[in-house]
């Protein structure tokens, strides 16, 4: 039995940890997802946790990373270079990740895919709508 | 045309502190990245460069290249800052000459062994510390900001714990 994708979460500060968590108080689905930060740590201390943290277990790795580039996007891809097996998906979010620990016996570039789509799609804009007793409730001069 | 107008050593170089906080606010459109070693792969300046926004170039060059082509590229058109990985790189830089009379940033070096913390977004080893002396000779100033909002510290208090 092929074994089931896992998630490693790089971000500033403490996102990473406040992510994972919320993924497992919404989702119950714990243990899937770890959380590393690049909070005073410098670039080879960043690639040496995440290096750990992609190596602490089995099967495929998907590294989610908060901005498309900067010291979490370097160190995930630094790390996972020429690693069959793994991606990294930028841009992490709440709804991506709720989509992943669900998800994860896809195929992994498959999996990555469709996740980064879920991540780009919970980004909408609601513009308030003018109601129509609006103009009864306007306040009179 | 406007010169080079932040000089950085920063570990982690084209990252959002530089590229969003400094970038914004000084209107940067090119980077000159000083280091031998990603001046030597391609894979890594694609993967630096990824980051700028869109129109702002990254110059990635070994030491001896920045410091030869410094003149030049301190007057082309734009806003510019020098970036450098290590206090060691831009020591050397500055020991060409052509730094003089800028002042130098010193932004994120994170904890690892061997450094003892400064600030909480500088840590140096005793050597680190004496490449800031010894560019502070070369250059007007050398002082820690992370963030351009935020308060410059100076060299001696950045290095008093240093101080034998």
């Amino acid at each position: 039995m092929t074994a089931l994708a896992r998630g490693v979460v790089v971000a500033h500060d403490g996102v990473a940890a406040a992510l994972v968590r919320a993924v497992e108080h919404i989702s119950g689905v714990r243990g899937v997802l770890s959380a590393v930060s690049n909070e005073a740590c410098a670039p080879e201390e960043l690639r040496a946790r995440v290096a750990d943290a992609v190596s602490g277990g089995e099967g495929p790795v998907i590294v989610f990373v908060d901005m498309s580039s900067g010291s979490c996007a370097f160190a995930g891809r630094q790390v996972l270079r020429g690693r069959p097996g793994a991606a990294v998906v930028t841009g992490v979010n709440l709804p991506m990740l709720l989509d992943f620990v669900f998800h994860r016996e896809m195929e992994l570039a498959t999996l990555a895919e469709r996740v980064a789509g879920k991540g780009r799609t919970a980004a909408q804009v609601h513009l308030p709508e003018a109601r129509d007793d609006d103009a009864d409730r306007a306040v009179p001069d | 045309m406007m010169p080079i107008e932040l000089f950085r050593i920063d570990e982690r170089l084209l990252h959002g502190q530089v590229v969003v906080g400094w970038g914004e606010r000084l209107g940067l459109s090119y980077y000159v990245v000083v280091d031998d070693d990603l001046a030597e792969s391609d894979w890594e300046q694609e993967l630096y460069a990824g980051g700028l926004p869109a129109g702002a170039e990254a110059y990635f060059l070994s030491e001896a290249e920045a410091a030869r082509r410094f003149r030049q590229l301190d007057g082309r058109p734009g806003a510019g800052a020098l970036l450098a990985r290590t206090t060691a790189a831009m020591r050397r830089v500055a020991e060409t000459g052509v730094l003089s009379g800028r002042t130098v940033n010193v932004g994120c070096l994170g904890a690892t062994p061997g450094r003892r913390r400064s600030l909480d977004y500088v840590y140096l080893s005793p050597a680190e510390a004496a490449d800031l002396r010894a560019l502070a000779e070369r250059v007007l100033r050398v002082e820690a900001r992370d963030v351009p909002s935020a308060q410059a510290v100076a060299l001696d208090r950045l290095l008093e714990d240093f101080d034998a």
